[in-house]
This record gives structure tokens, sequence and C-alpha cells, in this order.
């Protein structure tokens, strides 16, 4: 961040600006830096109204039948599902089943292969960390993968492991090509996400699990944001490992799921060691509100799907049009054709206005810049940087959540209030000026003192 | 049998869009209503699949009342959207 002195000596001797000017942009470099610090966590107050929720890839509401599902095992069928002797346990028990079988069916599986973990991230620690390597100690994985996968990946570096980090393709896409060159023999797992959190793009899951099949190499694929939005079939994917996590599927929070492939058998270490729970894997009570409550959600996805699917896109193609025909130099971040619709990232080019200063200006709308786990940090996201946006168009971007629960007067209510926001924080910006006066920021030197 | 089942069906819209205008959260009143507005404009000519259908519409409406009555126990504040509804009615 410049500090205002610099600025007004660079833009005066540089571009022949006047000193009004200048001190208009000490101005709103302050209004940036105050902003900045502005955004701390408070509480609502009693008569404050709450804001729009347009932030689906972090979280979901829970679906009121998913709650109604869940509520007697919280109240009255309490019993262990893994007490053998009376009928609390038996009770629980046939629901823990009939959830494994909602969760199974969704993905095309075999209920005896889904275990039910604490959430995708553990899932994927199952899949990455602890998969049972012998003597294959290569791994491939992306540079747009979920913050757990890669730290997964990072652990093991260390441990010995070799790990490649594929590059993704400016749409956002891997290239086929470049994996089949990059699997070696001594590769054991591919770990690709479905679909990506941040910029909503979709892998071509089939092509990659047929390609790892045919060299034997074991696939894994996070599919917390693809599950039930998308259709999935595991068999015809090819897909040996995949994670499923609860509340991305308006599910509660604190369960997913994992799939782990009996037909060829994929082999994984267990966790959580114990009394022998969910195949040896997961050993702990299976907590029954939250699988049933799991498995409620899946069923639900699988019946609504084609009708969330063609709602959200509807949604999020108003959202787009009317946001680009009001505001020129937008960028859509992802492939246009395939990604799932609901997942939007908007790049606005605002020229050194970062976007923190248009999520505080858009205190009425609950949006982000980035995914969950790297909301701490104030650097871009590493997704917009692998797919290789430029610096000042990483800095402003900001993330579009369109779910099952979202309204026209929703996105209507973003995009007036989004476009308010982004014309009145241009109109006081002096580097969009020079940017509508044809000068071309890339060419300005900036000097430290 | 054809007539009553049609008041039938009717009654039960009626029922539904009336319950699930009670629903005090925003997302969730809304998602009913247009669901169940959607849900009744499809056409379904097989009886055993109407039969299915009504049975879950049946299920759905006690979901929604308890539903109900569960978020007004824990009634929160209202959503921006809201109040720009209400000022415009």
């Amino acid at each position: 961040m410049m500090n205002g002195t610099l600025s007004r000596k660079l833009l005066g001797s540089m571009c022949g600006i006047s000193s009004r000017r200048l001190s208009f942009a000490q101005s709103a470099v302050n209004a940036v830096q105050k902003q900045k610090e502005l955004i701390k966590s408070r509480e609502l107050e009693k008569d404050e109204l709450r804001p729009l929720y347009m932030d689906f890839q972090a979280t979901t509401p829970m679906d009121p039948r998913v709650l109604d599902a869940m509520l007697p095992y919280q109240v009255n069928y309490y019993g262990n599902p893994h007490s053998r002797t009376h009928a609390y346990g038996w009770e629980s028990e046939t629901a823990m089943e009939k959830a494994r079988k909602q969760v199974a069916d969704l993905i095309g599986a075999d209920p005896r292969e889904t275990v039910f973990t604490s959430g995708a991230t553990e899932s994927q620690q199952y899949c990455v960390a602890r998969f049972y390597k012998a003597k294959k100690t290569h791994i491939i994985t992306t540079q747009t993968e979920h913050k757990c996968v890669l730290d997964s990946c990072r652990i093991l570096e260390a441990e010995g492991f070799e790990v490649t980090y594929l590059p993704v393709k400016n749409n956002g896409l891997i290239d086929l090509k470049q994996l089949q060159e990059t699997i070696r023999p001594d590769t054991s797992l591919v770990s690709i996400m479905t679909v990506n959190n941040e910029i909503g793009v979709k892998q071509p899951i089939k092509e990659i699990g047929h390609l790892c099949r045919s060299k034997n190499v074991f696939f894994h694929t996070d599919a917390a944001q693809a599950v039930g939005k998308i259709p999935i079939n595991v068999n015809d994917w090819k897909v040996d490992l995949m994670s499923i996590s609860g509340h991305k599927i308006s599910g509660p929070k604190g369960v997913g799921a994992l799939y782990v492939r009996r037909r060829p058998r994929v082999r994984i270490e267990p966790l959580q060691n114990g009394g022998g729970q969910e195949r040896g894997l997961r050993s702990g009570t299976v907590p029954t509100p939250l699988v049933v409550g799991l498995g409620a959600a899946c069923e639900i996805a699988q019946q609504e799907l084609e009708y969330d699917h063609k709602c959200v896109t509807v949604l999020a193609n108003r959202l787009v049009q009317k946001i680009v025909s009001e505001i020129p130099d937008v960028v859509k971040n992802g492939d246009p054709d395939q990604r799932y619709p609901g997942k939007i990232r908007l790049s606005n080019c605002l020229f050194f206005l970062k976007w923190e200063s248009l999520l505080m200006a858009l205190k009425d709308v609950a949006l982000s810049s980035g995914s969950a786990c790297t909301s701490a940090s104030l650097e871009p996201s590493y997704v917009l940087r692998a797919i290789g946006a430029d610096e000042d168009l990483a800095h402003s971007s900001i993330r579009f959540g369109i779910g099952r629960f979202t309204t026209e007067e929703d996105v209507d209510y973003t995009v007036e209030k989004c476009i308010q926001q982004v014309k009145r924080l241009r109109e006081m910006s002096p580097l969009w000026e020079m940017v509508q006066e044809g000068i071309d920021l890339k060419s300005i030197k900036w000097t430290q003192h | 049998m054809a007539a009553s089942s049609r008041e039938h069906v009717l009654s039960l819209y009626r029922l539904l869009l009336k319950e699930s205008k009670k629903l005090p959260s925003y997302n969730y009143r809304t998602y009913a209503l247009r669901r169940v507005q959607d849900a009744f404009r499809e056409t379904v000519e097989d009886p055993k699949v109407v039969e299915e259908l009504l049975n879950r519409a049946r299920d759905s409406l006690a979901l929604i009342q308890r539903q109900v009555c569960i978020g007004k126990m824990f009634a929160i504040q209202k959503t921006v959207v809201e109040q720009e509804e209400k000022k415009s009615d």
C-alpha cells in the first residue's frame, strides 16, 4: 500500500496532474486504509436488518426438511447406533443405514462404500495424507485445489513424498495432455476437485478418471461443491475416492462422507482407531442426528437437482448480465461453459481499489472475496494467481454465490447496490480518471524512496 | 372421483401456500412459496405418481406447520430485502 506523500510526488511528476487532484488521491488512500481497519467482526444490533446472504460457497442454510428429519434423533431417538442389545440402538442403526443408502444413491455408489466422517476436510485427510502408498511415492494435484489438500500435500513433501502441482489454463481447467505426461510409473494418486469453490469451473472428471484407470493410478476428487448440484456417478467417472461435505448441500455442519471404492479395492489407513466402527476406517460413535441430516440432504438434493439447477442458472445469468451491462471492464473468471452457474467470480478492475472497499460498501449483502479458509489473509486468492489473473484483477475481485434459496429480489438488490457502490468508488479513485483519459497504468513506473 | 380429486388437490395447494406464508425466515418462506407453486404447476398424467405426489404434499404440509412453530420460537431480525418489500406495499 503506497503512502500519501509518495503517491502525490509520483503522480505529480509522472502525469502532470494538478495538486488539487493529488490531495484527492491522498484522501482516497486514507479512505481505503481506514476501510481496511473497519472490516472487523461485530454483532448485529437487535433492530438492525440482516444482510442478504450471497455466499453459498462458504456454507448453505440448512433446508427445513433436513432439520425436520434430524429433530426426532436429537430429542427422542437418542440411542447409540452401535448398541446391539436394545431398541434405542436398533432404531438408531436403522436410521444410520438408511442415511448411508441415501448418500450412496446420490453418487451412484454402493452403501458399503460410504464412510461417515466429520466433514470433507477429514475425508481429504484419508485420501491424501493417509493414503496407502507402499513403493509409489508420487502424487499429482492442481494449483487450484482446496487448502486442506494443498496443506496435506505439503506435509507429505516433508515426509519424503514427491508432489506435482499441475498448473491450470487461463479458464481454470487442467490440460489433460499435461496430466497424461505427468503421470509416471511411480504415481500413486491423482487428486483434482470436481467444481472449484472460488471460480466455479467444472473439471473434466470423466476423462481424468478414465485416464487414471488406464494408467492404474488411484483418483481422488473433492466433490464437496459438486455433490447435489451436478449429476455424479462414481462408476461412470471411474472415481476411486470422493469427499462429500454436509453443509454445502443444505445439510448440517460437522458431518461429511467419504466414498472408498471396493472393486478394485482401495486401501486407506485409518485416522482414528478404536472400536472398529465404519469398517475399521473411522472408529468412533457415528453421530446419528448429523448423518440422518446428511442423508436427508442428499435425498432432497437428488430430487431437486434439475429444478435447483434451472433456477440457479437463470439467476446467475441475470446477475452477470445486469452487472456487465452497467459497469464496463468487468471480467468473469473461469471457463464460461465448463462451470457450475451458481458460483460467479467477477473481477471488477477497480484499479487500486481493493475488494475490501467494495465489500465494506456493500454492507447489506453478505459476500466474500475468496474461500472462507483463506479469508483471514489479505493476500489475493491463490486460485486467481493460478489462472493467471493480473495482480490488480486478483486484488479487486468478488465472489457471488447463488443457491437453492436465492430469490430474484436478492439478485436485483445485490446488483443494484453493487453497481451503485462501484460507480461511486470509481468516481473517487484517481486512477480510474487516469484510465478514462487513456493512460495505461502498466506504463507508469512506480519508484520507492 | 375426478372432480373430488381436483377439489382435494386445490385445497391442499391453498393450505400449503397459507402455511408457507407463515414461515418467519425470509429464505425458507420465499423458497417454500416458489417450490409449492412450481410443483403444482407441473402436469402429471399417471394416477400412481399423482397419488405419491399428493402424499408427499400432505407430509410437506405437516412439515411446514412444524417448521413455522420452530421458526417463531427462534425468530431473529428481518433481512434488508423484506424491509424494502414492506415499503413498496
